[in-house]
């Protein structure tokens, strides 16, 4: 081996076949020891740190951060004996910027497609008969194409002496002298029934003539396998397939974000309920403490009041701070307030813990900071769990409100619409004013529509006059 | 192999009682060395039994230096799966202690039956290092034998080493080498997820009915991979031993001092024939479960961090160097035997051969099988009809 050494993304945790690069943690020319950190790597199972397999100096790295690379791909080149002299290799000099790529050695593995027929299903190495990939324990069959070594051309054909198992039997009668009369596995017969396939009409092609899960698919449709070739042939109508989808892999936050709510919209019986309020009172409140010397320096929005009146709402209504415990519903006497943020890697859910303890200057510093580091995508796991009450503040994409779904765990979330000028019935007459629509999800098994309605009546109430709530309240 | 082996207590040369208190510290949690490198001369456990170590100067420094070196080699073989040379690993970084403690305790004659963690243990009973590393690369079976070293294989299925090592206790009862001073003990190593396994709980009633001369062993480490403690168990580990009639004892498993003590008693009360006992050491996982999981999902910093406090390295270090019973030199003489044995481990790993894919079949029945003969026939021909195959 030269003393340019390739490093291939390993398998970061049995059985994954990809890593997504974070962050390179060291750049082209810098020199190395070796196990120095040089890469956050994020697999389905967990984001690592891989140490440096040998010392030396970085010669090239191979992809950007934010690429998703297969395990086996080469990431990064080091020169394991920097102070030998110039390499003659061509990827000298290769800056950071435009990605150079690994040598062809590294790339001579061939990749090649299983041949029907090539091993005999059933065998070792074969799909199980029916096309499927029998699996005992593990991690499921494998979605993507073996890398095998050529076979060798003098290896005989599909009929040579690897065939052990004796060929299917051509003919076998159904019906002579067995009870049931056919050959099926159980899971075959349960197939047929449900697929409404009336075995003893089948002719198997299994082993011994036993029927196959393929024959019985066969059966069930008959029509959708042979006129296949004449929808294609419909003329100048657009197309409708495949060359005109996306297929985006679902990963990351994305896939937590569905599995949360799926999790969640199938267990927690959601109610939504509606308040529409006059909020002009509270704008002009807080344009109030804007102007306030000691509040000049701090980001006061909306959502910041909108927060505030539902600490306040929690106090007087602790019920709805809870969580359903199976046999216990657990009420908290803390509230870890869920700010929901939109950020470039998807819907995080980051919480200010404690935020009833809050006074309100340092309740709007943290949620200025929860909102930076969210967009500067650093929030941490910590920061995401625990929460015990959310808010998502719909409003700033211009709509008036939703039914959110509650993130797991949680038994309440209230949606903040947008702010604005809508004609409103004010002393007895119709003037423009302030108005937004606030929508609360909650928990029917813990919280029920009297409950339900009070905490949104009390959140409206101090949206529409902070001043006399906080005198009332407090 | 057995590097600064401490040993048995030395007989003749004691070291003076070194503890700046002489107070009994909390009976819950035995203690001889607490966080900060402050040593406790005694501790009276829950039953009134006394614990006390007496240790000379250079067992002292033995300890540090095996606590050294097998966090050393555990982290070079971290690294080693994160560099693709090993498929996976599990980590006992934060155990040393409680693996050390319990692994000097052992008399060559008694019998160890471990978990898949247990790289401490294995390191203290004299065994090469490489051993497990060939079973987490997938070239070999693990490679030691276990009639030798007197240390099982590791076992991968939890909590089913407590049974053989429960049936292998009572073996060594009815073989007649209990009841004297120098008797036979058998030590099974789990953790504390293990205690909800029917295999655990089962073992401890056999043990204890035939009075089996068998320490269970149980490193608390606070998770069951994700799961924590509090959906294990209602009540503190070691009161469970109550119940099925043994003596339990919970022990600091960050202080290797303390472990020794309580492994060494209940480890005497074995071979003089007293029966079983269960020792609770109370220690956290601070890595991944293995290599395939990230516990920054199920975990929050703050108490990683609080347990980073509780080191058992940093607390043998204060220790060490208040009582100037080891210099800089020293340190630096450990520090770089462990950088020495880790290079020669990763490189002895790099270099371990594939095993050629027929001998797969080898170890399979100790005579042979026909069955096996023909699918061993069936895969060579299979093989062979790749090209560049030669074996």
């Amino acid at each position: 081996m030269s003393r340019i050494k390739e490093f291939n993304l390993p398998d970061l945790g049995e059985g994954l076949t990809e890593g997504e690069i974070l962050a390179w943690l060291v750049k082209v020319g810098d020199t190395i020891e070796l196990n120095q950190p040089i890469v956050e790597v994020e697999t389905a199972k967990a984001a690592v740190e891989i140490p440096a397999k040998w010392a030396g100096q970085v010669q090239a790295i191979f992809h950007p951060e934010g690429a998703t690379v297969e395990v086996g791909t080469p990431i990064i080149a080091i020169d394991t004996d920097p102070g030998a002299g110039p390499v003659e290799q061509s990827t000298t000099g290769a800056s950071a910027t435009d990605l150079p790529t690994p040598s062809a050695a590294s790339l001579a593995a061939v990749e090649v497609a299983p041949t029907e027929g090539a091993v005999e299903p059933g065998l070792i190495g074969g799909p199980a008969p029916g096309g499927r990939t029998a699996v005992l324990v593990g991690y499921g069959p494998r979605t993507t194409a073996a890398k095998r070594r050529p076979r060798k051309s003098s290896a005989p054909a599909p009929t040579a002496p690897v065939r052990v198992v004796p060929a299917p039997v051509q003919a076998t009668v159904p019906g002579n002298g067995r009870s049931n009369g056919v050959l099926a596995k159980p899971p075959v017969r349960k197939l047929a029934k449900d697929l409404g396939v009336d075995l003893s009409t089948l002719t198997g092609s299994g082993p011994s003539g036993s029927i196959t899960r393929e024959d019985v698919q066969r059966a069930a449709a008959p029509a959708a396998t042979a006129p296949a070739t004449v929808t294609t042939v419909a003329g100048s109508t657009a197309s409708f397939g495949t060359d005109r989808e996306q297929r985006i892999p679902v990963k990351g936050v994305r896939r937590l974000t569905a599995e949360n709510m799926s999790r969640s919209a199938f267990t927690a019986p959601h109610v939504t309920e509606f308040l529409t309020v006059d909020v002009t009172r509270a704008m002009k409140a807080l344009d109030r403490l804007r102007e306030r010397r000691e509040w000049r320096d701090v980001r006061v929005s909306p959502l910041l009041l909108v927060a505030k009146a539902v600490l306040l709402a929690v106090r007087r209504h602790p019920m709805v701070n809870s969580s359903w415990a199976g046999d216990e519903i657990i009420v908290k006497d803390y509230v870890n307030l869920g700010i929901a943020a939109a950020t470039e890697r998807g819907l995080i859910v980051p919480n200010i813990k404690d935020a009833g303890r809050l006074p309100l200057r340092e309740l709007a510093d943290a949620m200025t900071d929860l909102v930076q580091t969210a967009k500067a995508g650093k929030t941490s796991p910590a920061d995401m769990s625990g929460g015990t009450l959310t808010i998502t503040n719909v409003g700033v994409f211009g709509v008036d409100t939703g039914t959110p779904i509650l993130p797991p765990g949680e038994s309440a979330i209230l949606a903040f619409g947008a702010v604005r000028q809508q004609p409103w019935v004010h002393k007895g007459k119709v003037k423009p004013r302030l108005v937004t629509t606030l929508g609360l999800s909650f928990d029917h098994r813990i919280i029920d529509g009297e409950l339900g309605s009070k905490f949104l009546r009390d959140v409206g109430d101090f949206l529409t006059d902070p001043e006399a709530a906080l005198l009332a309240w407090t | 192999m057995a590097k600064g082996d401490p040993g048995a207590p030395a007989r003749g040369r004691r070291a003076a009682p070194r503890s700046r208190k002489a107070t009994t510290g909390d009976p819950e949690l035995v203690q001889l060395l607490t966080p900060s490198g402050e040593r406790i001369e005694s501790v009276t456990g829950p039953d009134g039994t006394e614990y006390r170590v007496d240790f000379t100067d250079e067992e002292y420094r033995g300890l540090y230096r095996d606590l050294v070196l097998v966090r050393k080699l555990d982290a070079e073989a971290t690294a080693l799966q994160r560099q693709g040379e090993l498929g996976l690993w599990a980590s006992l970084l934060g155990q040393e202690a409680a693996q050390v403690g319990s692994g000097r305790a052992l008399r060559a004659q008694d019998m160890a039956f471990p978990t898949y963690r247990e790289h401490g243990v294995l390191y203290c009973r004299g065994i090469d290092p490489i051993m497990p590393l060939g079973l987490f690369r997938g070239v070999d079976q693990g490679g030691w034998d276990p009639n030798e070293f007197k240390f099982n294989m590791y076992t991968i299925v939890i909590g089913a080493q407590t049974l053989h090592a429960t049936g292998y206790a009572m073996g060594v009862a009815m073989d007649g080498k209990t009841g004297t001073d120098d008797g036979e003990a058998v030590i099974a190593y789990f953790g504390d997820g293990a205690t909800s396994q029917g295999d655990v709980n089962e073992a401890f009633v056999w043990a204890s009915v035939f009075n089996a001369p068998l320490v269970f062993f149980c490193q608390n480490n606070q998770y069951a991979i994700s799961e924590p403690l509090e959906r294990q168990t209602r009540v503190p580990l070691y009161r469970r031993a109550a119940g099925f009639g043994f003596p339990g004892v919970r022990v600091d498993g960050n202080d290797v001092l303390a472990t020794y003590a309580v492994a060494r008693h209940a480890l005497d009360n074995a071979r003089q024939g007293q029966g079983p006992s269960l020792i609770e050491a109370y220690t956290y996982r601070m890595g991944a479960h293995t290599t395939s999981d990230d516990p920054t999902r199920y975990r929050i910093a703050s108490e990683v961090e609080a347990w980073q406090a509780k080191d058992p390295i940093a607390r043998m270090k204060v220790f060490l160097e208040r009582e100037q019973l080891a210099d800089a030199d020293f340190f630096a003489d450990v520090d770089e035997q462990a950088r020495r044995e880790a290079l020669d481990l990763r490189e002895r790993v790099l270099a371990m051969p594939n095993p050629a894919p027929v001998t797969m079949f080898d170890h399979v029945y100790p005579n042979g099988s026909p069955l096996l003969d023909e699918q061993r026939a069936q895969f060579t021909k299979y093989f062979d009809s790749f090209e560049g195959s030669a074996h």
